[in-house]
């Protein structure tokens, strides 16, 4: 890397699409028309566990103004099952509803109001079944199976070992081992153990999902969706239509928040089922309560001790997990067992035995969500950590600071070493929350950390286009769902080729026209997309040293580029003209290509972690001993990122990331009841308001560009959110001697809690 | 039925259904795409939008309410090209990610400046209680709330 100083890396420049933005000339999904384009409505089960006898849609279809009405039995001209761990999930229900929900028959036509009166005349004959609504119902004796038959594998390689165990609810499990943990823990000196649990909660983007589909006179596909993964979803549509890749083409454009709900296909094969059937474009755009029917985080309840020595080395950690994945896998098994490889989180432990199990239950399937799988076991292993602490008469922040992974240490066997400093992250929250000044008496303090590992292995690929005038356009297909990729893919790309940001062009993701990039999740796009770009554009780079060196006669190592020119110690080329000596003409461009596919590695997941993801929380929260209420007063987060590339967006991304911490910490769970959802409304179910924030909320960075990405970056966005439940049960804790083991920490629980608290020594 | 009303400083004469909701006239009829519809039940401040100053939930409001009155919708907040203070403070505090919300904060806080132009970060907080992020956490909206305030003074 030149030692030339950054022009615009690591600078807080106003994102790029933020004047369209407040001008409202942002484009959404639901904002798009197309001539002649049928508005779907979807009629969905009742019962969270049914079987469906009888599913007649024909009054429907006679309906003036329905184009399409379609029931699960009529899908014969395609295949109807999807889903990306195991294709269990079918478009609409066939013979069986598994959750409340769940589509069984939809209709599109003329308008939205035309299509909801057509679901008023679909009758369908029920026959509800018993359904298991939680772990442990779904995990008891002769628990009432959700699904009967065995699913094929879905198209992820590193899934397609998946399997069910048959007679069970049980859709995967997960093991890990290292060392001896029973024999460690028996010889520990100091033995915690607890059970913690993580309640379902939903994404809530302020944009519901929505597609709009059209099939053209050749038989080729478009879709424009919501979407966080426009391959995954090509991929399924490919297989559920028989088409190949090249003629599905999916667009994205703006995304209102994702947050992983997003991830994977959501709404549109049964809107590609249904442009099908109506032989028009369709276009189906979810409410908010059918946001809650389509996706939710996997709950969990896991179990966990671990075995310390007297002097404070942490030696050995068993975990027991249960994550509840709902009604079909969706990517629950991944979930599962990436959030239970780092069950041991940023320590040293050479004991090691995790188990984790993916159940099916009849509820809204669980799927990624910020975090996916880790927040639901550090919120156990953090809050263990400080029953340690308490037990060894140690100080939280010591103790973790002794047991921390070194910063090239092994995670596990195979996989990447620790690319960060987690010391320094603790030690900058203890510092700015004031650790070691006692606090007011009403006030407690806690602190938590976290690991998290990204997608691995995993692809992306970039273009980088230079054209005649010396403008740019950048090829990717990292999706902009508000983290700020579009602008940060800029930079690289301005930085690389030293032109002013306004020269540069990011273009929204579309198959056809974008390259293959896996994903936009795990944080990984400014790591893997963004140094795709920056590849792509060194690719320019050096073919512009290559024409200016022919033509000027010097060397190529004795040119470089600044202020769109290639520049000679006393000469320099501008971009159009480097252009019009190479092709004799002013037309003509050049192309850069950037790949950056690590392959896979004998690590345990398959695949090495391209970063690791690391941060720290520190809470100092306030409790009202009336009511129970706990409120966050202040929060400091530390997130080792190795460079930010955009200071002032990652700083919006982890206030972001802490405040929907916050969120199931104190707030959210979907709360169900015999057999239904009974919060699935933005009318009682709460999210985070601007007046439930904390008064102090810091956002800190540890830059040591020690990262695999572009300049030395990391991934970021969601290691904030991790550490805040631990840290305010933490913080809790420490001011009242209370220890909440269920999330949300509700007033009534905390109230309880206080109630039932023997009096203190 | 017929309504008269003036959207974003010009005069529109339009036909609209008894029951057609604001929302859907400004974003179907009148192509104006900038109010978001979200909740759809007057929580969460996306389709917020100014009816003679007042912030009103464009999804839960009839279109023949606002016969006779007066529009505002973030496409009308800029002058041309020159962005309002508002907008302005958004983009340079870093107040904007998915941007889903944006328009709606962009007229609560306008409502807000209308009413009380020396506003304490408290203010703000309470004001916005109807306006749901679930992007940024919020602080940089109420960092970009204040510096529009500021600078209009
Ligand atoms: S969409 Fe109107 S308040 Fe939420
Ligand atoms: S910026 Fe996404 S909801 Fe506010």
């Amino acid at each position: 890397m030149s030692a030339r100083p950054l022009r615009v890396v690591g600078h807080p420049v106003p994102r790029v699409d933020a004047i369209e933005k407040v001008t409202g000339r942002a484009r959404y999904v639901t904002d798009l028309t197309l001539p002649g384009m049928a508005h779907a409505k979807v009629l969905r089960s009742p019962y969270a566990h049914a079987r469906v006898r009888r599913v007649d849609v024909t009054r429907a279809r006679a309906r003036p103004g329905v184009f399409a009405a379609l029931a699960g039995a009529d899908l014969t001209w395609c295949d109807p099952y999807y889903g990306p761990a195991y294709r269990d999930r079918p478009v609409l229900a066939i013979g069986v509803a598994r959750y409340e929900g769940e589509p069984v028959a939809a209709v599109a036509a003329v308008d939205e109001a035309t299509a909801e009166e057509a679901l008023e005349l679909i009758d369908v004959d029920y026959e509800p079944l018993a359904p298991v609504m939680t772990l442990e119902e779904a995990l008891a004796e002769d628990a009432p199976l959700v699904h009967a038959g065995q699913p094929p594998a879905g198209h992820f390689a590193d899934l397609s070992t998946l399997r069910p165990r048959p007679g069970t609810n049980i859709c995967h499990q997960f093991q890990f081992a290292r060392g001896d943990a029973a024999a460690a823990l028996g010889g520990a000196d100091v033995v915690v153990e607890d059970a913690y649990r993580f309640p379902p909660v939903q994404h809530v983007a302020l944009e519901p999902h929505a597609a709009v589909a059209a099939w053209d006179e050749t038989g080729a596909l478009t879709l424009w969706a919501s979407t966080q993964n426009p391959y995954s979803v090509r991929v399924e549509l490919a297989k559920m239509f028989d088409v190949p890749l090249a003629r599905i083409r999916v667009v994205v454009p703006h995304l209102g928040g994702g947050f992983g709900s997003k991830t994977y296909a959501k709404l549109e094969p049964l809107a590609a089922t249904l442009a099908r059937a109506a032989a028009r474009p369709v276009r189906l755009a979810a409410s908010v309560p059918e946001a809650f029917q389509t996706v939710r985080r996997c709950a969990s309840r896991v179990a966990v001790r671990a075995g310390f020595r007297r002097d404070g080395t942490l030696v050995a950690v068993a975990c027991d997990a249960d994550y509840d994945v709902g009604a079909y896998a969706d990517i629950g098994p991944r979930v599962v067992q990436k959030g239970t490889y780092t069950a041991t989180g940023p320590y040293r432990v050479p004991h090691v035995r995790l188990e984790a199990r993916a159940v099916y239950t009849n509820t809204t399937p669980g799927g990624a969500f910020r975090g996916f799988g880790v927040p639901q076991l550090a919120w156990a292993l953090e809050s263990l950590f400080d029953v340690a602490a308490d037990r060894l008469d140690r100080d939280p922040v010591d103790l973790r600071r002794q047991n921390f992974l070194a910063h090239g240490e092994e995670f596990a066997p195979g996989d990447t070493p620790i690319d960060g400093k987690l010391e320094e992250s603790l030690s900058r929250a203890a510092e700015a929350i004031g650790w070691t000044r006692a606090p007011a008496a009403d006030r407690g303090r806690g602190v938590a950390a976290m690991l998290k590992a990204s997608v691995a292995p995993s692809v992306s690929e970039a273009i980088v286009r230079l054209h005649a005038d010396g403008s740019v356009t950048v090829l990717a297909s990292a999706v902009e769902m508000g983290q700020g990729t579009r602008t940060v893919l800029t930079q690289i790309a301005a930085e690389v080729l030293s032109v002013p940001l306004a020269r540069v062009t990011v273009v929204q993701p579309d198959t056809a026209v974008t390259p293959y990039d896996q994903t936009t999740s795990s944080s990984r796009s400014t790591a893997m997309t963004g140094r795709a770009v920056q590849v792509a554009a060194e690719d320019v780079r050096d073919q512009l040293l290559a024409i200016a060196a022919q033509n000027l006669g010097v060397a190529a190592r004795e040119l470089a580029l600044a202020d769109g020119a290639v520049v000679a110690p006393a000469r320099r080329l501008t971009y159009p003209e480097a252009l019009a000596l190479k092709f004799g003409m002013s037309g003509g461009e050049l192309i850069g290509r950037g790949v950056i596919a690590p392959g896979r590695t004998a690590a345990p997941l398959g695949g090495s972690t391209p970063f690791w993801e690391m941060a720290v929380g520190a809470a100092e929260v306030s409790v009202d001993e009336e009511t129970g209420a706990v409120r966050v007063e202040r929060y400091v987060s530390v997130a080792d990122v190795g460079r930010a590339i955009n200071p002032l967006l990652l700083e919006g991304q982890d206030e972001g990331g802490v405040v929907q911490g916050l969120g199931h910490t104190l707030l959210e769970e979907m709360l169900y009841a015999d057999g239904h959802l009974l919060n699935g409304t933005l009318l009682v179910y709460r999210v985070p308001r601007a007046d439930d924030t904390p008064s102090e909320l810091e956002c800190h960075f540890v830059e040591n560009a020690d990262g695999s990405g572009p300049f030395g970056a990391k991934g970021a966005g969601e290691g904030s959110l991790i550490p805040v439940s631990p840290a305010v049960a933490n913080a809790l804790a420490r001011l009242t001697g209370v220890r909440l083991r269920d999330l949300p920490l509700t007033p009534e629980r905390v109230w309880r809690a206080l109630r039932a608290r023997s009096p203190r020594a | 039925m017929t309504i008269r009303l003036v959207v974003n400083g010009r005069p529109r004469d339009l036909e609209v259904a008894p029951h057609a909701l604001l929302l859907d006239v400004l974003r179907d009829t009148l192509d104006l795409k900038g109010a978001k519809r979200s909740c759809d039940t007057q929580v969460c401040g996306a389709c917020t939008v100014l009816v003679d100053g007042l912030a009103v939930s464009a999804c839960t409001y009839l279109a023949v309410e606002a016969d006779g009155r007066s529009v505002l919708t973030v496409e009308g907040l800029a002058d041309g090209e020159s962005l309002h203070p508002l907008q302005r403070a958004f983009v340079e505090a870093g107040a904007v990610q998915c941007g889903f919300c944006t328009s709606g904060m962009l007229l609560t806080a306008k409502a807000m400046l209308a009413e009380n132009r020396t506003p304490t970060r408290d203010d703000v907080l309470h004001y916005l209680r109807g306006s749901l992020c679930r992007c940024t956490g919020y602080r940089k909206i109420v960092d970009a709330v204040l510096a529009a305030a500021e600078t209009a003074r």
